[in-house]
């Protein structure tokens, strides 16, 4: 229960970024260089008290941080629900239609699956280049296959219960079956796939960030403070980096105990 | 197949990514100096040819010349690949040392608080952004405490030929952080998967019957549970074993070890096409070798039922199909 509190907290933390920030960190009207690299608890020299330490930049981390979390979480859920609907829909087309099609789009999920995350996420990256809309397609590229394979392993036990025997033997379209029956009763466990996913999306975004194929400068997520700070590790300026990263782990460490808890409770024959 | 197909994506994909032209060749050379580097090159021919050029080499074992290096891509990346190799096995070997042992504890008193603890510390373990991890141990065991040299690989020993460090003292100091950073999420799915493999072990029959038999819980644990966990265990490991060498790209690049991963970063941003090209071949060729040694391995130490594998849910195929394309 705490971990849904805290989530819900980042989550709010996220979309009113800029009514409780402190400061608007990309506003280069408020950040003053001469504040940079200040420790926690120190004060700026527009009287602002740092209360998580300035970056190089002079921008107060607090604030960053905010600005930071709204990004990482922006593009993990938008890329998440993009991935859900795709993978949905190949799933269900998959266990619906059975037969060829069914082989091949598993062959085709298996292949992807097998394939590590990174790698083919640097390979869409290094062919298409930098962009939130880029970044956004490389994590959807890796997490349809999650759904669509969990989707279909529902659907084809669905698929064989009496009542989609009893609507195909009114006659229904295919189309209204597939959506009006089958949906419903495959989404349970998409939810915890959904929520693994997105905390999983989260995580590599803000390694491909970290790496400098991610997100460009001008949207930073909390990966790209978190290179930031990378520079400073060696001069003992924990700050830049610490506490950002502490955000993401917040972030990420949340989503995945909701979805564990999620997963107990929707399932209650306790499946490991 | 699997590779004619990755190799056609790379190569015209990176030819995308940007004009080499203006990045390798000085801006500052007059016309006849940059036609004549062009030709150098071969990037003068349709890309076609050039993908037809580059598979005539390839099967002549030559993926080409690094536009940056000058040396041969395959060559170059060769010359990196044991030390990546070093660091993906020895935090394999962290992951699984340290993993079973704590996932059998959490399944076999889950409901200790030592269980519970580790439990929670896996959900943990894989939610912690590996690259964050690496900075952390960094500034608290390099700078702050001192203990551990921060970045670079240690002094290497030849070892058949190849040099390895894990058999220096020196060697062993640099190695200890990025391979527990690289391993850590391994570990925690290790521990996860012992646990739920202890739990599902112990409601079976054998184990009631070796108890009833009078074995001590020690024999009963060491010898029938451990045995039987393995082969999940085992299956996974070989699987991610391909997923630890691509994700040390991460480790590699914040504690500046010198492997294959911080090379294909370099080249990325470089556009080294020749390296990336021959990279993305060479992982994929890895992956199809320890996806069959796995099989092979599975069908081992799994006698019983040789139509059970571990990926997926194929209910509507009776053979589990074989996934090698």
């Amino acid at each position: 229960m705490a971990a849904f509190v805290i989530f819900c907290a980042l989550v709010f933390i996220a979309i009113f970024a800029p009514l409780i920030s402190p400061q608007n960190p990309y506003d280069l009207g408020e950040i003053d260089i001469m504040d940079s690299r200040l420790p926690p608890g120190a004060v700026g020299l527009a009287g602002l008290t740092h209360v998580l330490g300035t970056d190089d930049q002079g921008r107060d981390m607090l604030s960053a941080i905010f600005y930071g979390l709204r990004i990482s979480l922006g593009v993990g859920v938008m890329s998440g629900v993009i991935a859900l609907s795709i993978g949905l829909s190949i799933g269900l087309a998959a266990a619906y239609y059975g037969g060829r099609l069914d082989a091949i789009i598993m062959r085709v999920v298996d292949l992807q699956l097998s394939f590590p995350a990174i790698l083919l996420a640097l390979i869409v990256l290094a062919v298409l280049g930098k962009g939130v809309d880029k970044i956004i397609i490389a994590l959807v590229a890796f997490q349809w296959a999650y759904y669509a394979r969990t989707v279909r392993a529902s659907a084809l036990v669905e698929r064989h219960k009496e009542y989609i025997e009893a609507a195909t033997c009114l006659a229904l379209s295919h189309k209204r079956i597939v959506f009006r029956h089958l949906l419903p009763n495959v989404i349970p466990p998409m939810i915890v796939v959904g929520t693994v996913q997105v905390a999983h999306a989260i995580a590599l975004e803000a390694t491909l960030s970290f790496l400098g194929v991610g997100l460009p400068l001008t949207e930073p997520s909390l990966g790209l403070l978190i290179a930031n700070g990378f520079d400073y590790m060696l001069t003992g300026k924990y700050w830049i980096s610490f506490f950002p990263g502490i955000a993401l782990l917040l972030t990420i460490f949340s989503i995945n105990l909701v979805g564990d808890q999620l997963r107990d409770v929707l399932n209650p024959r306790l499946q490991k | 197949m699997v590779i004619v197909v990755m190799s056609l994506l790379v190569f015209f994909g990176v030819n995308v990514i940007g004009n080499p032209i203006d990045i390798l060749i000085n801006p500052e050379f007059d016309q006849e100096e940059m036609e004549r580097a062009i030709k150098a090159l071969g990037l003068d021919l349709p890309i076609w040819q050039q993908y037809l050029v580059f598979v005539k080499n390839a099967f002549n074992g030559d993926l080409g010349k690094s536009f940056v290096y000058g040396m041969p891509a395959l060559q170059l990346i060769v010359q990196r690949m044991p030390a990546t190799l070093e660091l993906a096995l020895t935090a394999l070997l962290m992951a699984v040392v340290f993993g079973i042992p704590l996932g059998m504890w959490a399944g076999l008193r889950p409901d200790s608080v030592a269980g519970r603890t580790i439990m929670s510390g896996s959900i943990l373990g894989f939610s912690l952004p590996t690259f964050w991890v690496g900075i952390m141990m960094i500034m608290i065991f390099a700078v702050m405490l001192g203990w551990l040299p921060a970045t670079g690989r240690g002094e290497t020993v030849a070892l058949f030929g190849v040099q390895v460090s894990f058999l220096t003292k020196d060697g062993l100091a640099h190695m200890l952080m990025p391979a527990f950073n690289l391993g850590l999420l391994k570990l925690s799915l290790v521990i996860r998967l012992a646990r739920a493999g202890t739990r599902e072990a112990m409601l079976q029959d054998y184990v009631k019957f070796a108890r009833a038999k009078g074995l001590s819980t020690w024999r009963v644990v060491m010898v029938h549970i451990l045995k039987n966990i393995l082969i999940p265990v085992v299956t996974v490991l070989g699987l991610e074993f391909g997923n630890l060498i691509a994700f040390s790209v991460v480790t590699e690049t914040v504690f500046a070890w010198p492997g294959m991963g911080k090379l294909i970063i370099d080249s990325i941003q470089l556009l080294d096409r020749p390296i990336i090209v021959a990279y993305l071949l060479i992982i994929v060729f890895m992956f199809i070798a320890i996806n069959l040694v796995v099989d092979v391995l599975y069908s081992v130490l799994d006698p019983r039922d040789p139509h059970r594998r571990g990926s997926g849910d194929r209910p509507g195929n009776p053979h589990g199909g074989d996934r090698k394309g």
